[in-house]
């Protein structure tokens, strides 16, 4: 703790910090423009500017830029100095130079960084009267607008894509007062992370493209606390509504989660909400005899069905705890499935059971960006959990702060740092099945199927700990050295990390993983725990597993449907045709008496059911979904849906008494694994004076006219039950409890950059702590290793590899119009060679041969695919024709595939005949 | 490996990267070794392309980004910083103007408007013929011997009206001079 | 008088060669190392002679060294770096070491190289010194051949390798630290200091970056030791200078003149004095971002700290001169014109700053000019002074800038009231 005064006031602080980030820390308000919490100081913009004296005689003192001023013990500094003032009115000055002016045409207006910083910095008349300097924009693709007259130079843009997330197709052009910031040329912005850039730049020049299109002011949006539902990370999300439609998803700040990001994914993938295709009404009968009911005759028809005994319920990764429960409840959990394929639901259980060791800890997204050296196994983490791969990039950059300690260079020093880190990483090693779009910081990788990766990983365990189970194969002498490098990497290690998951497909894989972990753990001595990260699907795969009996899988489901021992099945917001081969689910459906299915969008399996019941969408509903590392984490209602449409657990409750909070008690007292989870439910007692906390933003207050134009008569907002919030036309105060954001407005702040005054420090914590509660209880002691199995022998000349799109993977994201744009359809991707030997070329279609099935697929041919296997790319609803590991054959098919491969952005892409 | 990346649903015409030819080749490898990183080498790149085709071309860029694995955006941002890359074709010979204080002083403006008006072009602007590109340059370090300019390699200094005349001549007549006099 | 930075120099015909240039006493202080003079020896020499760095800045060159991390635990990359990227308007000294006597380069920089034991070096020629590119290539190649350069040099240990690299030209890269990222490939922004490249320099690794005619001081000093060195000036600073005249006088030119020398000399002596029908209205002592000086200075001392104490900056040492029938505003907005085109972009002030005073420089020669624009000229003085920018380049812009608009408020008014330039172009 160092003591600094400013402007007469003594402040204690951090003295390593800079004096930007402690003013800021401190709630008071210096404008700044170029400086990130996450990204640190480069001193460009200027705009931070104060006043510093020597010592307290000192009376002329000097101006420096406070985001490149270190905050030393006994530092005087003044803010309000007017020499320093009037410099900052200068630099804003500057920046509105050529600046357009066109506030109300710009998405930005009314949540503008710079725009608040104008006012701030006391620049209100325009002396500049001559020419501006103008900018052609960029096409950058569906999800991101360009419009570069609007750009101040602060290149947080060019920082944040390509030091911070790893871009490489955005830069900074040209010099002096013409710089630029795009791509070489028009086209799609190629980082999985661009849409951070709408929030990144401090003003209007990259915009959600997504939201220009249906445009609303920020004030004008309802909105409230929510997650997301892209993928298993739980990243906490702002989504706002208008009008019954959702209108765009922007980041809500996390300390231990998503931070200031969010994926590509989950900020523009939200289209399904709005699509035509949702099932607004429920239906009943099969094909041309279907029929709408009303919502009181599908509880009727539904109850009819639920109590009408041999009932069984299969369970969703994608709906939430509470649905999943009120289906377990009405069904019994005997009766109850989970609806993910067998292999997945088996490396679930591993996942599960792994949760209890105490040798393993699940690190937050902040927990991995501490760690200093990486092993990834068989995870493309980037299209399975992309803010993941967003923090892993941040862990290699840890050697660099090292380095800058080391040589006495403070780690906001960002350019400082950079360039003397120049281009050492900590070490991260990538195993994995094809190459992945982190390829670029890794220090070695080996591209391999599953059964490869695990004799690796195996081996791995045995170098770090010889009590470890001898590994199945021998290995070459270069293999040997790899690991060796590996395992000195993760004993020497601060913080090591191990990184596996379900997107192997492989159990094996797993084990070999949790083994490394454990060895790991045994190798480092003491009692530290080590940081084993994995990796699932879906947003509440870890909910639905910990809900499910161990032997509740969907293969037994489907067993029983097909020997006719079930009179009536319910499917919860699932397809089932992505999660078992088309002949089983066929089968089973076929031996079933009544099939319900409860979805927000129709899919095969709602095409087939006997009563379709309209569930809601993430944003119109209340919803616990537990992440990665078991954090229970609350997503509100954002808006009322107004057709007739309910949560399925609306839908699914016995009595029309139960409510949320009521599900998670009973959970809690049934399921073990569900211990704590009632916790996370925000407390009205925390509201300001017992009222709930409305949706509407402050500026929305008291707007009662705003539908004048078609209806004189103000509609009465709907009422919420459900929740804490309100639907209601008071708009929020800016004091609210930080663990109910949802939308972060401070006097003098209505950009996003108002979140710090809600946080302990800038870049720390939420002030009344973090949302949502970890529920891995880990006070157990390892079983012992996972003993190598031998794999199954099966026929074929190549193994498959299943591989992962952020645009395809995910059934909802793919379902939005936009996304739509950058999907592949299926494909497998071979090696050269292999395609060479095959006769085929990209775009030919291959039959691909497994045991039971056989399916065409389009060819791509990717460097690095390992002679002898295939990356096969199933989208979200199609069940591929293997599992992971498994032996298929080849040949040429006639035809050719419609495969949109100039989507796929990888680096190993054979262009040649595409 | 991350340079090759590709997005190719861009609404611009798809540029095909050209292939180096083999000097280009041999030279760049040979600032291979001079320099201890990639980047260093494609400012090099740059400048050897260049050397060779007078500019560089979105076609020679791409070539370059796809040989050094330097990312294309990236080359562009350092290509359009410096003066002496040229992003448009030139003529086939480059006269380089100074314009700054000491030339300045010593009445640079009237030859340059001489020069605009001999051969009808202005700053940035190459002849109908393709012969000379006229472009300004800060100062040339020539100041005691200003008005200066530089064509192509060869420095000509106190520039008056008659010899600029004669320096076209001697270059529309192919007689140069001697290099980097 | 000894001159030891051009003895060698003869325009009229091409350098020395190596062997000639030995001939001369050419490398004898590499030879008097080689004998047995540890690093910290020759530091403590070069400390003691008071060498400034010529590079504009006058920052004492041992004092700048001695922050290199030395021994065992430095690390084992280091690099010395020439800045000869010569761009400052009115400024044409380096071209002329360079051209005239490559040799004297490359020995001051082996000199250099070895007190940081640096393993290699980097000439940063601008890219338009064609001539010096050659004459530079070619002695690089007689010294490695003479064993002077590359692996052991002289039995001594000591291995140097020199690149000579050409700019692709911006001013800004003659800033030390833009000049790193240009080297390393990259837009030549300046970097932050600290760290300074002492410390972290090209690629990361302790760096020391010195001007050209600094490095040409090296061999004297080294070869016939302190006390000549300090008996060459003059005045307060030691040793000789390159100092330079432009501008309407009799014969422009370059000299190397001991410090203390007094700017009439340079400009009646040696310049032969103004062109008939001339006078000299004032002048930038140091090269186009120093500070406005007048006649009444003539008499002042080509001294560093005189030159401070007055107002400006001897820098550079080639002064530009103004004569009475040029325009005082003319000539800044050309300076203006300059700077704000070779400003790189990065920081608030000087990106945008300078364009404004540039259009406001046009608007006075076109008649468009108004009262309030000088108000908004005299409010960048401040708003681009020293420690308010990224880097040096803004600060230099508003040196003649600020000495105009106080020597010459007259010629500025007089702009607005005749709607234009009153001065006849000539
Ligand atoms: C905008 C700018 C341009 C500069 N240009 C040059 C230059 O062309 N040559 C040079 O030697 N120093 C130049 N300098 C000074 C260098 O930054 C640095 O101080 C110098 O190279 C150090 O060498 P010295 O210690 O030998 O003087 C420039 C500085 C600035 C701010
Ligand atoms: S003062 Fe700023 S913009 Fe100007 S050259 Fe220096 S860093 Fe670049
Ligand atoms: S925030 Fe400090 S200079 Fe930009």
């Amino acid at each position: 703790m160092a003591k600094i005064v400013i402007d007469g006031v003594t402040y204690e602080v951090n003295g390593d910090n800079n004096l930007l980030q402690e003013c800021l820390s401190k709630g008071l308000d210096l404008p700044y423009f170029c400086w990130h919490p996450c990204m640190g100081s480069v001193g460009a913009c200027r705009q931070c500017a104060v006043k510093q004296y020597r010592d307290a005689d000192d009376q002329k003192g000097t101006l420096v830029m406070a985001c490149m001023t270190k905050a030393n013990d006994g530092s005087i500094i003044s803010i309000e100095d007017e020499e320093a003032k009037k410099f900052r009115a200068n630099v804003i000055e500057s920046l509105m130079i050529s600046h357009p002016h066109d506030c109300p045409v710009c998405e930005e207006g009314g949540e503008c960084h710079l725009q608040d910083m104008t006012l701030m910095s006391g620049h209100n008349y325009r002396r500049y009267d001559r020419k501006k300097v103008t900018h052609r924009n960029q096409y950058l693709g569906p999800f991101v607008g360009h419009e570069m007259n609007r750009c101040i130079t602060c290149y947080r843009c060019v920082r944040f894509y390509d030091d911070y997330a790893g871009g490489t197709d955005l830069a900074a052009q040209a010099s002096h007062h013409h710089t630029y910031f795009g791509r070489q040329s028009d086209g799609f912005l190629e980082s999985e992370f661009s849409g951070n850039l709408v929030e990144m730049c401090p003003t209007g020049v990259f915009t959600d493209a997504t939201f220009s299109a249906h445009y609303s002011r920020k004030w004008d949006l309802q909105t409230a606390p929510s997650v997301c539902v892209g993928c298993a990370v739980g990243c906490n999300t702002t989504p706002g509504e208008r009008y019954g439609e959702l209108r765009r998803i922007v980041n809500r700040y996390h300390g231990d989660v998503n931070g200031y990001f969010l994926c590509d994914r989950g900020r523009f993938g939200y289209g399904f909400v709005n699509s035509a295709e949702r099932l607004a009404e429920s239906q009943q009968g099969k094909g041309t005899g279907r029929r709408t009911v009303s919502e009181d005759e599908a509880v009727l028809e539904l109850n009819r069905i639920l109590d009408g005994g041999q009932v069984i319920g299969i369970g969703s990764p994608r709906a939430s705890v509470e649905a999943n429960l009120a289906l377990l409840q009405r069904v019994g959990g005997d009766n109850f499935y989970a609806g993910v394929s067998d292999a997945e639901f088996a490396q679930l259980q591993i996942l599960k059971q792994l949760s209890g060791e105490s040798a393993l800890h699940a690190p937050s997204v902040r927990e991995i960006e501490e760690c200093d050296a990486v092993l990834v196994l068989g995870e493309d983490v980037t299209n399975t959990a992309p803010r993941i791969a967003l923090a892993l990039r941040q862990s290699a950059r840890n050697r660099a702060d090292e380095l800058a300690a080391a040589a006495g260079i403070p780690s906001w020093q960002d350019a400082a740092v950079r360039e003397l880190a120049q281009r050492e990483l900590s070490p991260v090693y990538l195993l994995s099945g094809y190459a992945t779009r982190l390829d670029d910081i890794a220090r070695a990788t080996v591209v391999d199927s599953a059964p490869g990766l695990t004799q690796l990983a195996q081996a791995l365990a045995r170098t770090l700990d010889s009590a470890a189970p001898t590994p199945a194969a021998t290995l070459q002498e270069e293999q040997k050295q790899l690991l060796g490098s590996i395992a000195d990497d993760l004993k020497g290690a601060r913080r090591p990390l191990i990184v596996c998951g379900t997107g192997s497909g492989s159990e094996a894989l797993l084990k070999a993983a949790a083994n490394v972990a454990r060895a790991l753990a045994t190798a480092r001595g003491g009692d530290q725990a080590v940081d084993f990260c994995c990796v699932v699907p879906e947003v509440n795969s870890v909910g639905l597993v910990l809900m499910a009996g161990e032997t509740q899988s969907l293969g037994l489901a489907l067993k029983k449907m097909q020997a006719g021992d079930v009179q009536a099945a319910v499917v919860l917001e699932n397809d089932l045709f992505g999660r078992a081969p088309q002949s089983q689910v066929e089968a089973a459906l076929a031996g079933v008496g009544q099939l319900v299915a409860i979805d927000q969008l129709p899919t095969r399996t709602t095409e087939l059911a006997d009563l379709v019941i309209a569930g809601t969408s993430f944003a119109e509903q209340q919803g616990t979904y537990i992440n990665y590392e078991g954090r229970a984490q609350t997503s509100m209602q954002v808006f009322m849906n107004n057709q007739a449409a309910r949560p399925a657990w609306k839908w699914l409750r016995k009595e029309s008494e139960t409510t949320l909070a009521g599900l998670l008690q009973t959970a809690e007292t049934t399921l073990e694994g569900l211990a704590g989870i009632t916790a996370i439910l925000p407390v009205s007692a925390a509201a300001v004076a017992g009222m709930k906390y409305p949706r509407q933003s402050h500026r929305y207050s008291g707007r009662t006219a705003i539908q004048a134009a078609a209806n004189v008569h103000e509609g009465k907002q709907p009422e919420d039950r459900d929740s804490i919030m309100a639907f209601s036309m008071e708009g929020m105060s800016s004091q609210r409890d930080t663990a109910v954001l949802p939308n972060t407005w401070a006097p003098r702040w209505n950009s996003n950059q108002s979140v710090s005054k809600f946080l302990d420090e800038v870049g720390g914590h939420l002030r009344q702590g973090n949302p949502g509660r970890l529920l891995f209880t880990r006070n157990g002691s390892s079983a012992g290793y996972f003993e190598p199995e031998s794999a199954a022998v099966t026929t074929g000349d190549f193994t498959l590899i299943p591989a992962y799109q952020l645009y395809g993977s995910d059934e909802l994201s793919a379902r939005a119009e936009v996304v739509n744009e950058r999907l592949t359809g299926a494909y497998v991707a071979l090696a050269p060679h292999d395609a060479q030997q095959l006769g085929v070329a990209a775009n030919d279609l291959v039959t691909v041969s497994a045991d039971q099935e056989a399916l065409d697929y389009p060819v791509c041919i990717r460097r690095s695919v390992k002679p002898g296997t295939i990356v096969a790319f199933t989208p979200a609803g199609q069940f591929p024709v293997a599992g992971a590991g498994d032996q298929v054959s080849l040949s040429k098919a006639q035809g050719s595939g419609q495969a949109r491969f100039g989507n796929l952005i990888v680096s190993d892409l054979q262009q040649e005949g595409i | 490996m991350n340079s090759n990346l590709i997005a190719s649903s861009a609404t611009s015409d798809k540029i095909q990267a050209r292939e180096l030819t083999a000097s280009e080749i041999e030279e760049i490898e040979h600032e291979k070794t001079l320099y201890p990183d990639k980047q260093a080498v494609g400012l090099e790149a740059l400048k050897i392309v260049q050397k060779h085709q007078g500019w560089v071309s979105d076609e020679s860029l791409l070539a370059i980004s796809r040989y050094l694995d330097i990312p294309v955006s990236e080359l562009e941002g350092v290509a359009t910083f410096f003066n002496l890359v040229f992003r448009r074709p030139v003529g086939k010979h480059v006269m380089l103007f100074c314009d700054s204080v000491s030339c300045w002083i010593m009445g640079c403006e009237n030859i340059r408007a001489h020069i605009s008006q001999k051969l009808g072009i202005d700053y940035g602007e190459t002849t109908a013929d393709g012969e000379f590109t006229l472009l300004p340059v800060p100062c040339l370090g020539d100041c005691d011997r200003a008005p200066v300019m530089m064509v192509d390699e060869n420095q000509h200094r106190n520039l008056t009206a008659e010899k600029v005349d004669a320096i076209i001549q001697q270059y529309r007549n192919n007689e140069p001079g001697e290099q980097g006099s | 008088m000894d001159k030891p930075l051009t003895k060698n120099i003869d325009m009229s015909r091409p350098p020395l060669e190596i062997a000639q240039y030995q001939a001369a006493g050419g490398y004898e202080s590499i030879r008097k190392i080689a004998a047995g003079l540890a690093p910290a020896d020759v530091l403590q020499q070069v400390k003691d002679s008071g060498l400034k760095g010529r590079g504009g800045a006058g920052f004492p060159t041992g004092l700048k060294w001695s922050f290199v991390p030395m021994g065992d635990n430095a690390p084992r990359e280091k690099y010395l770096v020439v800045n000869a990227d010569e761009m400052e308007p009115g400024t044409f000294k380096d071209r002329l070491l360079m051209e005239g006597d490559p040799h004297l380069l490359i020995e001051g920089m082996i000199i250099a190289a070895y007190t940081i034991q640096a393993s290699k070096a980097y000439i940063f020629l601008r890219g338009e010194y064609i001539r010096a590119e050659h004459a530079l290539k070619k002695a690089i190649a007689e010294a490695r051949a003479e064993g002077l350069l590359g692996s052991n040099i002289l039995n001594t240990g000591y291995s140097l390798e020199i690149v000579l690299h050409t700019s692709a030209g911006r001013y800004i890269c003659g800033e030390e630290t833009a000049l790193l990222n240009a080297l390393e490939g990259k837009r030549a922004n300046p970097r932050a200091k600290p760290p300074f490249p002492q410390v972290s320099g090209l690629w990361g690794k302790p760096t020391i970056v010195n001007n050209v005619e600094t490095l040409c001081n090296l061999p004297g000093i080294i070869s016939h030791g302190v006390t000549w060195y300090q008996g060459l000036g003059k005045g307060v600073d030691h040793g000789t200078k390159l100092f330079g005249v432009s501008g309407r006088v009799r014969s422009p030119g370059c000299w190397e003149l001991p410090f203390g020398t007094t700017i009439r000399e340079v400009i009646e002596e040696h310049a032969g004095g103004m062109q008939d029908g001339y006078q000299l209205k004032a002048f930038l002592p140091g090269g186009g971002s120093t500070d406005f000086l007048l006649p009444e200075h003539l008499d002042l001392a080509l001294d560093y700290d005189v030159i401070g104490k007055a107002g400006s900056r001897l820098a550079t040492g080639t002064m530009i001169l103004l004569d009475d029938r040029t325009c005082p505003v003319g000539m800044v907005g050309n300076l203006m014109r300059f700077f704000s085109h070779e400003s790189c972009g990065f920081c608030t002030p000087c990106r945008d700053g300078l364009p404004w005073i540039e259009q406001i420089f046009v608007d006075l020669e076109e008649g468009r000019g108004s009262e309030k624009d000088i108000g908004i000229l005299e409010d960048h003085l401040g708003y681009l002074g020293p420690g308010r920018t990224f880097c040096a380049l803004a600060p230099g812009a508003m040196a003649p800038l600020g000495s105009a608009l106080r020597h010459f408020r007259q010629e500025f008014e007089d702009h607005l009231s005749s709607k234009g330039c009153p001065y006849t172009r000539h």
